[in-house]
């Protein structure tokens, strides 16, 4: 294992948790999400006010919560490309059962996070026990579940969300002074709270451990298959609540979740996670989604005009992973030397 | 070391440049609508004629729009003529969004009615998936089969397909292109409504008529390099630009509701905009409720005749328009075939008509098109066809 | 080292055992659609199509190419859908219609091809960011400039070069010609040259490959570079076929597609093992189902699906096939010289103590290709 690993497994002071947070992949992450959003607020001041910011919420948690599950897969060194079909699968779905009747609204809704922990489990089995390489597995299962949703509705989604389904996404509590708290922000700190608490416990540890190094992993014990099926399971379920957000909010459009797969990774990846497991923060992961949505935001407060946008996309990402990636390196060798250290004296 | 930080540092430079240099460069897209109006996408010959074609009352019965034909020259087919039932054979550029499902299940009903009446043999289709490049071999697979008595196209990209369907046509079987064209006439026939600029026109006339000078218009667009679409975008630019109203900006949404909705509601919280043109209906309803979010009124707005839009529409009550790109067409095509083999005339270029649904005539396609799911297409032109309402309803 | 050198010794017989797999695949598929096709009264060796067969894989078959020697150096191009696009437009620009521009316009596309190849090749190696986010990063700015730099399909190609897209010997399209030929030189370069072998080592462990005096990074780039002019053919190839260029080809999904080919053809994800004859039967599976779907005029939903289950199912069967080298299993292919390097800093001498060799295939893998250098 690696000295990173030994610092979250050892469950160090809170102040070197926050002091590691502020430093490498999450650091970064953090100084660009407070610079783009400075940067909004100085062109737009009024997007600071409550109800702005409720709004731009609203709009992340879906993305937040994706970033949670992709998170989990990632982390214990696999990766989920299923994750946008699954979300526009979900939606369809969900309309075609609810066909706009109240009364089904529940019913349809546990249907669908038995179906998302169901394709997760497959994913996970077929990753773990076929061996076949998760980008395979769930490349695979993008398809199949492209195809399989518009051959139950015959090529465009048919029949209608109903008011109470369409209540997570699109309504909240009101309250005074931000006039609105989004049921989706409470969700997503909800969500989110769950996933750095579960990340403490011994099944984030192992999971961390299972993606650092699967050997030394199931050497100490681990059921490394259970972990990363798990962890895909739970990145299925993360795509159904995201499903409800989106498809709450906006309801059915056939394009739904085109595309959320590799926006979703690459928000994992800007919160400084990375890409292979065994390193990285949750609540980084979130704070990665929130800085795209956060630069769409920006985008569209300057006008850039649409077509250059996804240039100005990729310059940004290449730059802030290659900036967290070089922060990453300098702070490993200062690490190493005292991690090797330690190690000898943990040997002696 | 020292280089890759430079390296990242002039990657940032970059993005910075970038992003600073066009934050200024919206007023001058807002000012200078005639970069584009006179620009790669608009051809005035083609905006003035598709304008005019609105008002000429189109040849044949209005009970059948699908066999109406706009300012028709009629050509001789006789030398296709045959005896006996017929192949025929489609190629589809794809089945990847509801007008194109829509129009497909026409299609096949309309088949259907063909083969019980004799008419057709068998119908072989295949589908490229919006890929251009297999949509050539899909021709080219026809061709080489050589058993096809006629063949159908609806070409995924213009340009890109004009060789294979050339090929088709010097092969010698008479050639259906419908939809977007080609740029070659070498087709029996060419069927396709009105087209994009009298599409997009029709909306921004509306929202000129029904607007006060200098109320606010945002432009929501599909995506980018589309013929069909950019002459909607170019029309309407060219209305605009001789109007007084403001567009605010035009957004690529590639037709997700969720984007769409929270494009509209970002410029709601920088300013009002009383008006919404669209280049297509798909998430229409969600930029609505953007507005019902937001508590401010609805905006006068384009959609198209897609039911959820038009449902909504209603309930609402709304000040709209749905400008229609006749689904019908894809109905046509087959009767083209069928027409054509048997030594009928048809027109070389076979313009259908287009007429937008206003408020005088919504609530008789709602009632029409009661039954149907939300993403289907009011002016779909299948209602006497046996299948209906099942095939398009249960499908 | 006597160690690894057993490990070599018994994943040989493996390593070899593979393409043959592959292949064999490959004719069942082939008999099991041809029986299909049958059934319903037709022929899938008929003339038609054969050349749809062929005429399908040739263009895929240039990205995969590519692709493979991406994957051997355990890295990813997920922006080869935006150079086929881009070299499309640049082809037919250039061109602009007249014969005598066209080897100007070659030169062009591999001028812009190797630019971003080498873009991608430097920011994974020297900036260290994942392969995954800078190509799919370089990607979107392509897209951008695509997007804003042409507003639809633009340039035209003179009828001299279009042959390149539509001249075939029978039923054998000369585009597909080129593609063998293009992969018989990638199998040369990588069983003959010494980057050849470089990239099996960089790919099986790029720090035992760098402690073995290879220059890591420089092989990563050539990969890159490669991979990018197979992508920048494969737009030549386009704009042949269209006769113009067109930028939204990038929607086509060559990336994802070039990638299921590779694995598809027993190369691991992972990095150090497989290779180019593998890939062109992968490349010629997918293009197997494209044509007897098409002939069976499959349901295109239903094609989506089955596309899907078929392309797990395949690499399951390869995947029982080696199961025996325990640990091999591939997860992420990491960008090469990001992930792995971090964590075997303090752990390289650890490796060999604390861990069976079996578990760890990758020094054993540079081991092997150096091995085929000697054959």
């Amino acid at each position: 294992m690696t000295t990173s690993t030994k610092q979250n497994a050892g469950g160090r002071s809170a102040l070197a948790g926050v002091a590691r947070f502020f430093t490498g992949g999450s650091g970064t992450v953090l100084a660009l999400l407070i610079a783009i959003f400075a940067v909004i607020f100085t062109l737009n001041p009024s997007f600071a006010e409550p109800p702005s910011l409720m709004a731009f919420v609203k709009k992340a948690a879906p993305l937040v919560i994706l970033a949670i599950g992709q998170y989990f897969v990632v982390v214990s060194g696999e990766f989920d490309l299923s994750v946008g079909s699954l979300v526009g699968a979900q939606v369809v779905f969900a309309a075609l059962m609810i066909d706009g009747q109240e009364s089904r609204t529940v019913p349809v809704i546990l249907v669908m996070l038995a179906f998302g922990a169901l394709v997760g489990l497959i994913n996970g089995l077929i990753t773990t026990v076929l061996k076949v390489p998760s980008i395979i597995t769930t490349l695979g299962m993008m398809l199949v579940l492209y195809g399989a949703i518009r051959m139950l509705t015959g090529g465009a989604p048919t029949g209608a969300l109903s008011e109470s389904f369409r209540l997570a996404g699109r309504h909240g509590i009101d309250v005074p002074v931000i006039r609105q708290l989004p049921w989706a922000l409470l969700i997503m700190l909800v969500l989110g709270a769950a996933a750095v608490l579960l990340m403490r416990s011994p099944y984030g540890r192992t999971l961390m451990a299972v993606g650092d190094n699967e050997t030394a992993a199931a050497f100490a014990g681990a059921r490394v298959w259970w972990a990363r099926t798990s962890a895909f399971m739970l990145s299925g379920l993360a795509a159904t609540i995201a499903g409800i957000l989106i498809g709450g909010y906006a309801g059915v459009t056939a394009q739904v979740g085109q595309g959320l797969e590799f926006v979703s990774i690459t928000a994992v990846v800007l919160g400084g996670v990375v890409l292979g497991g065994g390193r990285g923060a949750v609540a980084a992961a979130m704070a990665g989604a929130l800085t795209i949505e956060a630069l769409f935001t920006l985008f569209n407060q300057l006008s850039l005009p649409s077509t250059l946008r996804p240039t100005a996309q990729g310059l940004i990402i290449i730059a802030a992973v290659a900036y967290a990636s070089k922060e990453w390196g300098r702070r490993r060798r200062t690490e190493e030397s005292q991690g090797v250290h330690q190690h000898a004296v943990a040997n002696s | 070391m020292r280089l890759s930080r430079m390296a990242i540092a002039g990657i940032a430079t970059i993005g910075l440049m970038l992003t600073g240099c066009t934050t200024d460069q919206p007023d001058n897209d807002a000012t200078s609508p005639q970069q584009t109006a006179d620009g790669e996408w608009f051809v005035r010959a083609d905006y003035d004629r598709q304008l005019a074609q609105r008002k000429v009352t189109p040849e044949g019965s209005a009970d059948q729009p699908w066999l109406q034909a706009i300012e028709p020259e009629w050509v001789d087919t006789s030398k296709y003529a045959k005896d006996g039932p017929a192949k025929i054979c489609f190629s589809n550029a794809s089945v990847s969004n509801p007008w194109r499902v829509t129009g497909w299940i026409t299609m096949q009903q309309q088949v259907q009615v063909l083969k019980d009446e004799g008419a057709i043999a068998e119908f072989r289709s295949s589908d490229a998936a919006d890929d251009d490049n297999r949509q050539i071999s899909d021709i080219q697979a026809f061709i080489d089969a050589g058993d096809c008595d006629a063949l159908i196209i609806s070409p995924s990209t213009t340009a890109t397909l004009t060789p294979a369907v050339q090929a088709a046509c010097d092969s010698g079987v008479p050639v259906i292109v419908f939809d977007r064209g080609v740029n070659t006439d070498c087709a029996v026939t060419f069927i396709h409504p009105i087209g994009g600029y009298a599409y997009g026109a029709d909306g921004a006339e509306f929202l000129v008529e029904n607007l006060k000078p200098g109320a606010n218009i945002l432009a929501l667009r599909i995506l980018p390099g589309v013929d069909v679409l950019e002459h909607r975008w170019a029309a309407a630019q060219e209305v605009f630009r001789n109007s007084e109203l403001k567009v605010l900006g035009d957004e690529f949404t590639g037709g997700d509701g969720a984007k769409i909705k929270d494009i509209v509601t970002q410029y709601l919280q920088r300013g009002n905009v009383d008006g919404i043109w669209m280049d297509a209906g798909d998430g229409s309803v969600a930029a609505l409720e953007a507005f019902e979010d937001a508590g401010k009124d609805y905006p006068v707005m384009i959609g198209e005749d897609e039911l959820s839009f038009m449902r909504k529409w209603k309930d609402a009550n709304v000040t709209a328009l749905a400008p229609v790109y006749s689904n019908f067409q894809w109905r046509t095509a087959v009767l083209a075939a069928v027409a054509i083999l048997k030594g009928e005339q048809v027109p070389a270029e076979w313009v259908l008509p287009q007429a937008p649904i206003t408020d005088a005539d919504r609530d008789d396609f709602l009632t029409r098109n009661a039954e149907m799911p939300s993403l289907h297409y009011a002016k779909f032109g299948g209602e006497d066809l046996p299948g209906y309402p099942d095939a398009w309803r249960n499908r | 080292m006597t160690g690894v050198k057993t490990t070599a010794f018994r994943l040989r017989p493996q390593r070899l055992g593979i393409t043959p797999l592959v292949y064999l695949a490959l004719v069942g598929i082939l008999l099991i659609g041809g029986l299909l096709v049958a059934a319903q009264g037709g022929n899938l060796f008929s003339n038609a199509n054969l050349v749809y067969l062929l005429t399908q894989s040739s263009l895929l078959g240039f990205v995969a190419i590519g692709q493979t020697l991406v994957i051997l150096c355990r890295s990813l191009d997920l922006s080869v859908g935006y150079v086929v696009a881009l070299s499309s437009l640049v082809a037919a620009t250039t061109m602009a219609g007249d014969t005598s521009r066209i080897p100007l316009a070659i030169g062009a596309v591999i001028v812009v091809a190797v630019v971003v190849g080498l873009v991608n090749g430097l920011m994974i190696t020297k900036l260290k960011v994942n392969s995954f986010i800078a190509t799919l990063g370089v990607g979107l700015i392509i897209k951008g400039y695509l997007d804003t730099q042409y507003k639809g399909p633009t340039g035209s190609v003179p009828q001299a070069f279009q042959a390149f897209g539509y001249t075939r010997m029978g039923f054998i399209p000369l585009s597909t010609v080129i593609m063998i030929a293009v992969a018989v030189a990638g199998i040369f370069f990588l069983r003959k040259t010494r980057t050849g072998y470089h990239m099996f080592a960089v790919g099986g462990d790029t720090e035992v490959a760098r402690m073995s005096g290879i220059r890591t990074d420089r092989t990563v780039i050539i990969a890159h570079c490669l991979c990018a002019l197979g992508a920048g053919v494969a737009g030549l190839l386009l704009a042949a076929r269209f006769g113009t260029g067109s930028a939204l080809i990038y929607d086509s999904g060559y990336d994802l597609e070039s990638i299921a080919a590779v694995v598809l053809g027993g190369t691991y994800l992972l990095g150090g093992r497989g290779g180019i004859g593998g890939t062109v039967a992968g490349v010629m599976i997918l293009a197997v189902l494209d044509t007897v779907f098409n002939v069976l005029a499959v349901d295109p939903f239903f094609k989506s699906v089955l596309r899907g289950v078929i392309i797990i199912v395949a690499v399951a069967i390869y995947a029982r096939q080696q199961l025996s080298a325990k640990g091999s299993r591939v997860r992420f292919p990491g960008g090469a010289g990001t992930s792995r390097p971090g964590r075997s800093g303090p752990g390289t001498t650890r490796r060999g103590t604390t861990q069976p060799p079996p578990s760890d295939p990758a020094p054993a893998a540079a081991v092997t290709a150096d091995q085929e250098v000697g054959r």
